[in-house]
C-alpha cells in the first residue's frame, strides 16, 4: 500500500465510532414541516432529497473517492423513523464496554428536546410492537426466534451491473417513460404506481444534488489548495462528481465513485440490514480497467489505489447501533458489505480477472473490518485464483470466505430464477443467496431450533420461565418411542414457524406502506417497470428467508435421546428431564455419557446424519413455499451469524450434554467439540444436507497457522474446498489462529487490536467481541491436521 | 476369528503428512523395531492394550462396579488396573462416560477397513490423494496388507506404504506389485548403531531397499532426524551416497524429531527414552539438507 492509502487506512482504523444526530435532526425538521402533505413514497423521497441537500459534505485529506453518510468518517447516523433511541439508549451506547459509540452529551440533550418528542409513538418499532399478539410476544421473549425488521429495514441487498451502464438521468428518463404509459382507466393501481414513480424520480435528483455538492466543495478546496498535486486531485474529484451518478461512468475512477454514491444513497435513505453490497465488483470494474489500461490512462498501481480508497470508505461506515434483543444477538460494528470475487459471468464463462487479483491484494494489505471479500469457486474457476485466495486465508483475517458458485446458481434456479440472473447473483450479508440487482431477499429473523425441542420436552412450556410458549404436544414421559417424540417436535415447529410468518407478513406490509425506499427501488430491476417499491414486490424476484439455527445441537440432542432413552433404555425420560432441569448438577456421569457416547453430527456417521436430514427436511417443509405478502414465498436459510450465542443463553441444558446458557451450534457447523473425526468427516456429514434447497448454509472450520505454511498445504486446503463443493456445499470459511494467541488477546487486548477472527459469516476484531463470543471462538474445534 | 483380521491402532482421515495430497492413513499395530524415539509407541506391541487416562476420570466408579474380572481398584492415587486379572475385554472402555479408559488396538475386518477408506474417496479424487498404510510395521501383517492393497487397487485409489523395510524380501516385492509409492525409513547407516537405537541391524533393510529399487518401485526415503544420534555429517553423507544409485527415488524427506510423543508414553505407562536435546535445531536441519542436496537429492522437511 502506498503512503496515501496508509494514511487513509490509519485514520479509518483509529477513528472510534460515534453517533451523529445530524440525520435525525434534519429528518425531524423535515417531517414536522412536510408530513401529511404528500403521499408516503413522495414524502420519503423528498425527505431523502432534504437530507442530500442539507447534510454536511465531507472531503478528507488524501481522499480520491469521496462521500460519507455522516459528517465525518465513522460518524453513524440514527434512523428515528424506524427506532427512536431514548436518551438512556444513547447513554448506554456511549458507556457500554463493548461496541460502544461516542455520543456527545449535548447531542443527547438535542435528542431529548427535538427528536424524541416528535418520534415517540410514531417510530416503526413502536407501531409494530403495539400491535403484536401475545402468543408472538411470549415466543419472542422466550428466545424461540428473533425479528429482523423491528428496528432496521429489510436489506442484504446487492447490485448488478445496471449502474455501470446507466446514469441516474438515464434511469430517470426510464421512470418518466413509465409514468407516461400509466393506464389510469384500466389499472386500478395506476395512481399508486404514479406516486411511487414520482418518488423514484425525486430520489434520482436527490442523489445527483448530493454529488454536485461534493463537486462544489472540491472546487472550493482546490481554489484554496497550495499543493499543486492535491489541487489537481481535487479538480479530478470535482469532475468525477459532476459526471456520476448523473451519467454512466466512463473511467475506472468514475465507476468506483458511481458505486459509492449509490451505496451512500441507499444507506442514507434507510438503514437496511447489511448496508449495501456491490455484488460482483471485479466483473463490473474489469471493462473499465482494461479499456483504460489499453488507452494508457491507468496502470495497475493506480487501479489498486482507487480500489483501496473504496475499501476504506466502506470501512468508515460502522453499523447503526441496535437496541433490545437485536443488540443482544447482533452486537457488532460490522455492517456487512460483502464483495464477490470470481464466480461466473452471465454467459457462463469464468468471472475472475486481473481486477479479482488486485482486489485480493487490497483485502490482504489493508485487512480492514469491512468490506469482506468472498471468493466464488465454480468448476471453471482456475486453481491459481483459489490458491491466491488461500494465501490471504492463511493470514488469519477470517476472510475471504469461500462459496460454491455452481451450488449458489442451482439454489436460485430451483426457485425459478433464470440462469443468467442466477449467475449474476451470488451471496451477500454473510452467506445469503440472491439475484444481485434484481431481488429483495429478506432475512426475517433467526429460528431457535434446539429451543423448539426444549419446549417439546416440556409440553409447550419454556422451562426457564414456566410460561406456555408453544402448544401442548403431550408429556414426553408418556412417549413410548422416538417417533412419538419426533412428531411432537414437528408439531411445535410448525406452530412456531407459522407464528413467526404471521407477524412477519404484518411487518412486511408496514414497511411497504409506511417506509418505502424509492432510491433503492431505482437501482433494482423491474421496480420502475412495475411502478412498485422495493419493499412492495417491485423487484423481479422476492424472497423471504427464515434462518434456522442450531441444526448441530438439535440433531445431537435428538440422537442422544434416541440412543439412550429409546434404544438402549439405560436412561429413563424422567431421569433425563430431571437432569436437564437442574443443569446436570448432580449427574455429571450422565452428562458425559450423553456427550461422549452418542453418535453426533459432523462425524460422517449416518446414525446422526440421518437425524439431521430428517430435521432439515422438516424445517424445509415448515418454511419453504409459505406465502409472503408479495405474491411469492418463504425459503429456508441456515445462517446463525452470532445469534447462536443469544439463543444458547435463552436455553437450559440440552440432551447432547450441553450445559445451560452455552451457545448452540453455529450455522450448519457441528456442535462445538462434537466433530472428532477431522474436516473430511465434517464435510461428508454436511454433504448429506440437501443444501440446494436452502438459501445458504454456513460451515466454520478453524485451522492453526502451522498447517498452512507450504505450497502443498495450500493445495490440500484447495482440495478440501473443491471436494466440499463437488459434494454440494454452499460455503466454507476458515479461522486461522491458535488458541494461545486468542487467550493472550483476551488478557492483553491492546496488543491484539488488529486480530481479526471469523465469527460467523463475517470477521470481527476479536477484542471487540464480548467474553461469551470470545470463549465460543476459543472452544470451536481445532482441526488437528497432523 | 479375531486373529484372522488385521490388528490396527488407528485409521486417520485427512492425514496430511503421510504422502501426497489428502490421504487416509491406516496404522497397523505391531513392529519388529523398537526405536527409542518412536512417535507411535502404541503401534509397537502386536496385541490389544487398554490404557487409562487418569486426568479424564471423574471418580464415578462405574468401571469398578462394571468390570467382570474385578481388575480395577481406586485409591487416592487414582485408578489401578490389575494386569493379572485384566483380560482386555474392554468392558471398562464401554462403560466409562468420560472416555478415561481407551482401547489401544483393535481387530477390524477387511470390509470394515475398506468402508473407512472409501469414506474419503471424493477427497482422493479431487486432490490426487489416496491411502497410506503405516504402523507399526504394515509388512508384519503382509497378508492383510496385500488384501487391502488389492481392494484399493480395484477402486483406483492411490496406495502408499510407509515401512521400516524390515521384512522378508519376497514379501516386500510382493507388496510392491500393488503399491504406487513407498515411504521408506532409513534410520542409521551404521548397522551397529542401528541395532543400538532400534534393536535390529540394518543389513536386511538396506538390501531390501536395493531390491525394491531394482524392481522398479517408486519411493521416497525418510530420515527421522535426531540430534546426536544420526545427524552427523558422515552418517548423512553415507545415507545420501547409498541413495544415489537407486532408481525410483523421488526424494528424501527429513522428519525432524520432536518431543510431542512423550504424553503417549505416559499414557502407555512405558518409559520414554527420547530427550529434548535430541530435537535438531534449525541449523542442524539446514546443514543436513545441504549435504543431501550436494548429492543431487530432492529434499523436503516434514512429510
Amino acid at each position: 500500500m502506498n503512503e496515501r492509502i496508509a494514511r487513509l487506512r490509519e485514520k479509518s482504523f483509529s477513528t472510534h465510532p460515534s453517533i451523529s444526530i445530524e440525520r435525525a435532526v434534519l429528518e425531524t425538521d423535515f417531517y414536522r414541516e412536510e408530513y401529511g402533505k404528500h403521499s408516503l413514497p413522495v414524502l420519503r423521497a423528498l425527505c431523502f432529497k432534504y437530507l442530500c441537500t442539507h447534510k454536511t459534505i465531507y472531503i478528507g485529506d488524501d481522499e480520491l473517492i469521496v462521500g460519507e453518510r455522516g459528517p465525518e468518517p465513522k460518524a453513524v447516523s440514527t434512523f428515528p423513523e424506524l427506532t427512536c433511541h431514548s436518551a438512556e439508549d444513547l447513554q448506554i451506547l456511549n458507556d457500554r464496554p463493548m461496541t460502544n459509540y461516542r455520543v456527545a452529551p449535548e447531542d443527547i440533550e438535542t435528542y431529548k428536546e427535538k427528536v424524541i418528542p416528535y418520534w415517540q409513538g410514531r417510530s416503526m418499532r413502536e407501531r409494530i410492537f403495539n400491535n403484536l399478539p401475545d402468543e408472538w410476544r411470549n415466543a419472542y421473549e422466550a428466545g424461540l426466534f428473533t425479528e429482523f425488521m423491528e428496528q432496521r429495514a429489510p436489506g442484504h441487498t446487492a447490485l448488478d451491473g445496471l449502474i455501470y451502464e446507466n446514469g441516474l438521468l438515464d434511469l430517470k428518463t426510464r421512470i418518466h417513460e413509465r409514468i407516461a404509459r400509466l393506464d389510469f382507466t384500466h389499472d386500478p393501481e395506476a395512481s399508486d404506481r404514479g406516486e411511487q414513480l414520482q418518488a423514484m424520480a425525486i430520489s434520482c435528483d436527490a442523489a445527483i444534488i448530493f454529488a454536485e455538492r461534493h463537486a462544489e466543495l472540491a472546487e472550493k478546496m482546490a481554489a484554496e489548495e497550495s499543493d499543486a498535486k492535491r489541487k489537481d486531485e481535487l479538480l479530478t474529484i470535482a469532475h468525477v462528481c459532476r459526471r456520476v451518478p448523473a451519467h454512466a461512468p466512463q473511467t475506472f475512477h468514475e465507476a468506483i465513485q458511481m458505486y459509492w454514491f449509490v451505496h451512500l444513497g441507499t444507506i442514507t435513505e434507510l438503514n437496511g440490514w447489511d448496508a449495501m453490497s456491490p455484488g460482483h465488483l471485479d466483473q463490473h470494474l474489469q471493462p473499465f480497467y482494461e479499456r483504460e489500461l489499453t488507452a494508457g490512462t491507468i496502470d495497475r498501481d493506480k487501479a489498486k489505489e482507487l480500489l483501496s480508497c473504496l475499501w476504506i470508505k466502506v470501512n468508515n461506515h460502522t453499523a447503526p447501533p441496535k437496541v433490545g434483543v437485536t443488540a443482544k444477538e447482533s452486537g457488532t460494528y460490522n455492517d456487512f458489505t460483502q464483495i464477490n470475487l470470481g464466480g461466473l459471468r452471465t454467459d457462463g464463462t469464468d468471472g475472475s480477472s486481473e481486477v479479482s487479483y488486485i482486489a485480493l491484494e487490497v483485502a490482504d494489505e489493508l485487512h480492514l473490518l469491512q468490506p469482506q471479500p468472498s471468493v466464488h469457486v465454480s468448476n471453471k474457476t482456475p486453481d491459481r485464483f483459489l490458491k491466491a485466495a488461500a494465501k490471504v486465508i492463511r493470514k488469519g483475517y477470517g476472510y475471504p470466505s469461500v462459496f460454491n458458485t455452481d451450488g449458489v446458481i442451482m439454489e436460485q434456479v430451483r426457485v425459478g430464477k433464470s440462469f443468467e440472473d442466477a449467475r449474476e447473483g451470488g451471496t451477500s450479508g454473510c452467506i445469503e443467496t440472491g439475484a444481485f440487482g434484481k431481488e429483495a431477499y429478506i432475512l426475517t429473523g433467526y429460528l431457535n431450533v434446539p429451543k423448539v425441542l426444549e419446549i417439546t420436552l416440556n409440553n409447550g412450556v419454556d422451562p426457564l420461565t414456566g410460561k406456555m410458549v408453544g402448544i401442548e404436544t403431550g408429556d414426553p414421559r408418556n412417549f413410548t418411542n422416538y417417533d412419538e417424540l419426533y412428531s411432537a417436535f414437528t408439531r411445535q415447529l410448525e406452530y412456531v414457524v407459522n407464528l413467526k410468518i404471521r407477524v412477519n407478513n404484518y411487518i412486511e406490509r408496514m414497511y411497504a406502506r409506511y417506509s418505502p425506499a424509492p432510491f433503492l427501488s431505482v437501482v433494482i430491476r423491474d421496480c420502475i417497470e412495475k411502478g412498485k417499491d422495493y419493499y412492495d414486490g417491485g423487484p423481479r424476484y422476492n424472497t423471504n428467508y427464515i434462518q434456522c439455527c442450531g441444526i448441530g445441537t438439535v440433531t445431537d440432542s435428538l440422537s442422544a435421546i434416541r440412543t439412550h432413552v429409546f434404544e438402549s433404555g439405560k436412561v429413563t425420560m424422567e431421569k433425563l428431564l430431571g437432569a436437564l432441569a437442574n443443569n446436570f448438577a448432580d449427574n455429571e456421569p450422565l452428562r458425559l455419557r450423553l456427550w461422549n457416547k452418542t453418535p453426533f453430527f459432523g462425524n460422517d456417521d449416518e446414525r446422526a446424519d440421518s437425524i439431521m436430514q430428517r430435521v432439515y427436511q422438516d424445517l424445509f417443509a415448515a418454511i419453504d413455499g409459505k406465502p409472503n405478502t408479495k405474491g411469492t414465498v418463504y425459503h429456508l436459510n441456515m445462517l446463525s451469524t452470532t445469534c447462536h450465542v443469544y439463543f444458547g443463553k435463552m436455553m437450559g441444558a440440552s440432551a447432547n450434554g450441553r450445559l445451560a446458557h452455552l451457545p448452540i451450534s453455529d450455522g450448519t457447523s457441528p456442535s462445538q467439540g462434537a466433530d472428532r473425526n477431522g474436516p473430511t468427516a465434517v464435510i461428508k456429514s454436511l454433504s448429506r444436507m440437501d443444501q440446494v434447497k436452502s438459501g445458504g448454509t454456513l460451515l466454520n472450520q478453524r485451522f492453526l497457522p502451522s498447517v498452512l505454511q507450504s505450497e502443498q498445504d495450500l493445495d490440500k486446503l484447495c482440495g478440501l474446498v473443491r471436494t466440499y463443493f463437488a459434494l454440494g456445499g454452499h460455503h466454507i470459511q476458515f479461522n486461522v489462529v491458535d488458541t494461545l494467541t486468542l487467550k493472550k488477546a483476551q488478557e492483553q487486548p491492546d496488543d491484539y487490536r488488529n486480530l481479526l477472527v471469523r465469527v460467523a459469516g463475517y470477521s470481527d476484531y476479536f477484542i471487540d467481541l464480548d467474553r461469551d463470543h470470545q470463549a465460543e471462538i476459543i472452544s470451536r474445534t481445532e482441526q488437528e491436521l497432523g | 476369528m479375531r486373529q484372522s483380521n488385521p490388528l490396527l491402532f488407528a485409521i486417520k482421515r485427512y492425514a496430511l503428512h503421510d504422502g501426497p495430497n489428502i490421504r487416509t492413513t491406516v496404522f497397523f499395530k505391531g513392529c519388529p523395531l523398537s526405536c527409542f524415539w518412536c512417535h507411535n509407541p502404541e503401534g509397537i506391541r502386536a496385541e490389544t492394550e487398554v490404557v487409562t487416562i487418569s486426568d479424564r476420570c471423574i471418580g464415578c466408579r462405574e468401571c469398578i462396579h462394571g468390570c467382570p474380572k474385578d481388575a480395577l481398584t481406586v485409591d487416592r492415587q487414582g485408578l489401578h488396573r490389575d494386569l493379572e486379572r485384566c483380560t482386555t475385554c474392554l468392558e471398562c472402555v464401554e462403560i466409562c462416560p468420560a472416555l478415561a479408559h481407551e482401547a489401544v488396538g483393535y481387530y477390524s475386518g477387511i470390509d470394515e477397513v475398506m468402508r473407512e477408506i472409501e469414506k474419503d474417496l471424493a477427497f482422493y479424487d479431487k486432490s490426487g490423494g489416496g491411502v497410506t498404510f503405516s504402523g507399526g510395521e504394515p509388512l508384519q501383517q503382509a497378508e492383510h496388507l496385500l488384501e487391502l492393497l488389492k481392494r484399493c487397487g480395484e477402486l483406483g485409489i492411490h496406495r502408499a506404504v510407509d515401512t521400516s523395510g524390515l521384512a522378508p524380501t519376497a514379501t516386500l516385492l510382493d507388496v510392491a506389485r500393488h503399491t504406487e509409492m513407498f515411504l521408506y525409513d532409513l534410520k542409521h547407516m551404521d548397522s551397529h548403531s542401528h541395532q543400538g537405537y532400534t534393536g535390529v541391524p540394518n543389513e536386511l533393510i538396506l538390501a531390501n531397499l536395493q531390491a525394491l529399487a531394482q524392481s522398479g518401485a517408486a519411493f521416497r526415503i525418510r530420515i527421522p532426524l535426531l540430534a546426536g544420534i544420526n545427524d552427523s555429517d558422515e552418517n548423512i553423507a553415507a545415507t545420501a551416497r547409498f541413495a544415489m544409485g537407486l532408481a525410483g527415488l523421488s526424494g528424501i524427506d527429513i522428519l525432524p524429531y520432536h518431543h510431542f510423543a512423550s504424553a503417549k508414553y505416559t499414557k502407555l505407562k512405558t518409559g520414554y527414552r527420547g530427550e529434548r536435546n535430541h530435537c535438531p535445531t534449525k541449523e542442524d536441519i539446514s546443514r543436513v539438507r545441504k549435504i543431501l542436496e550436494q548429492f543431487g537429492h530432492q529434499v523436503t522437511i516434514g512429510g
